[in-house]
């Protein structure tokens, strides 16, 4: 059984149609880049995957002893948070399950995430303070915290230098190769295909879901890798 | 010395340094996840329509603060419905109901009691308006506030930090904000008559800033808050009785020099490190 089976999804933003016909799965130990322009439904799709949107019509489906709620969200940074006074562990732990407090299973927890990401040295130090790279792995350790099964990340290196993000990418590899599913919405098409086994083109109707090698061959994938508006589909 | 002990000679002083006290801690625990959040002017909004409400009471008759607490309470409920709608901004819908509040209150005191001394003491507040039941309130109030921040401290740092991480991990993001509303109206409304309508809010906004100033740690911000809040709070009372200037603006005063030190000292601490 798959960890999140969509079927005939549709999404709705403010009254209008941000995702419709959308039918697909993410299977157990999968890397699913999902791609598209600004506007064609990816971050309604995230929330609706998140259980912060309810469907207009269709369903999501969580199996593989996959609950909703223990999805790893790695989101985009609000400004908010980029002068947040807060040391790194104290946002790490913020992932695990808090009943109101935290369980001695769950501070251990965090420390293993810690270590796994290179933060244990970072422990105590203040996560505004850090450079944008750390702070995602400082995000992405809470992350892990929240799951053992699936991380779902959004545009996770923007506004990164090519050095960070390399290492960010090299990160999620590992990360995949040890069983996490990953689920990424990305800009960055060509480190997608490079990447990612699955791609989900996305223009409010999905466009292409298939094999990251498939992709590179269509119609679709060329013109999108060169820049060129995607036949088919339609405009958000 | 001799300035303190002839102010805890006066039963009324004690009880507006007790209740001072108290709002000051509720005020400042509360004020920091507002700030964070982006939601500093919540409680100048509230005390906005804490005047309305006061206002009407005095015209009707009624005991001011059976009539202030469900108004006040409402308004932060209806504020928060607003800004998570979307249709309003957050800041936008807050002004709109702050000033509001302020336009119903001027025009219902002029057309009853007229413009006196008393419209001056809610706008600006009145060392002399604490009762006996505004002491228990206070206490109550405080009960609550610390209770919730020593239970639920994990989730609201959860929540203060990351709204939608926290809502897709399961945590109830929307009964903390409602908790963390309800107890800022009723903060707002025992302080407001005290340190004035217009001024109240500063006990919400200063502590947390300078506290963010000078700690790291969310942990440490809390508490900091709390410490800077009660001692700028004790600060201004007595110079306003030294000097005998309104509480309410000493104490917003007091608060402003320690954000200016706070402000001062972050800076030397980061060239430092």
């Amino acid at each position: 059984m798959a960890l999140i089976t969509c079927r005939d999804l549709c999404l709705a933003y403010e009254g209008k149609t941000a995702v419709k016909g959308l039918s697909f799965d993410v299977l157990s130990g999968d890397y699913l880049c999902i791609v598209g322009e600004n506007g064609s439904g990816k971050s309604t799709l995230i929330r609706a995957l998140l259980g912060l949107k309810k469907p207009r019509s269709g369903s999501i489906v969580y199996g593989d002893g996959l609950k909703q709620r223990e999805i790893g969200y790695l989101p985009q940074q609000t400004p908010a948070q980029k002068d947040f006074p807060a040391s790194v562990l104290e946002v790490v732990r913020s992932g695990c399950r808090a009943n109101p407090f935290y369980a001695p299973s769950e501070k251990r927890r965090a420390e293993e995430n810690m270590e796994k990401l290179g933060l244990t040295e970072l422990r105590n130090a203040c996560y505004r303070e850090l450079s944008g790279g750390q702070q995602q792995r400082v995000l992405l350790a809470r992350a892990l915290c929240a799951t053992r099964k699936l991380l779902l990340l959004d545009e996770p290196v923007t506004g990164l230098d090519p050095t960070v993000s390399a290492e960010l990418y090299r990160i999620l590899r590992e990360l995949n190769g040890e069983g996490v599913s990953i689920v990424m919405v990305t800009h960055d098409v060509d480190c997608a295909i490079e990447r990612a086994k699955k791609i989900l083109h996305l223009r409010t109707v999905p466009l292409f879901f298939g094999r990251a090698e498939d992709y590179r061959l269509s119609e679709i994938g060329r013109s999108f890798m060169e820049g060129r508006p995607a036949e088919g589909g339609e405009k958000a | 010395m001799s300035i303190l002990r002839e102010m805890l000679s006066y039963a009324f002083l004690v009880r507006a340094l007790v209740v001072g006290v108290l709002v000051s801690l509720c005020a400042a625990l509360l004020g920091v996840p507002l700030v964070l959040k982006r939601y500093s002017m919540i409680g100048d909004g509230l005390s906005h329509v804490g005047f309305g409400a006061l206002a009407v009471a005095a015209a009707l008759n009624a005991a001011p603060l059976s009539v202030a607490i469900p108004v006040v309470v409402a308004a932060a409920f209806l504020l928060l419905r607003l800004s998570s709608s979307g249709r309003i901004r957050g800041d936008a819908a807050i002004a709109v109901i702050s000033t509001g509040s302020l336009a119903l209150g001027v025009i219902v005191l002029s057309v009853t009691t007229g413009m006196n001394t008393e419209t001056g003491n809610y706008l600006f507040g009145s060392i002399l308006a604490m009762s006996d039941s505004d002491v228990r309130l206070s206490l109550g109030i405080t009960a609550a506030v610390l209770l919730l921040f020593v239970i639920f401290y994990n989730p609201i740092f959860a929540v203060t930090f990351d709204e939608t991480f926290a809502r897709a991990t399961g945590a109830r993001a929307g009964a903390y904000n409602a908790l963390l509303s309800l107890l800022t109206a009723l903060t707002v409304v025992v302080g407001m008559r005290m340190m004035g309508a217009l001024l109240i809010s500063g006990l919400v906004i200063f502590p947390a800033l300078s506290a963010m100033r000078l700690c790291r740690r969310f942990r440490h911000v809390i508490i900091c808050a709390s410490a800077v809040s009660v001692a700028c709070f004790a600060a201004g009372t007595v110079a306003s009785y030294a000097l005998a200037i309104p509480t309410g603006a000493s104490v917003v005063c007091v608060n402003i020099l320690v954000l200016l030190c706070c402000f001062g000292a972050g800076r030397l601490k980061e060239r430092g490190s």
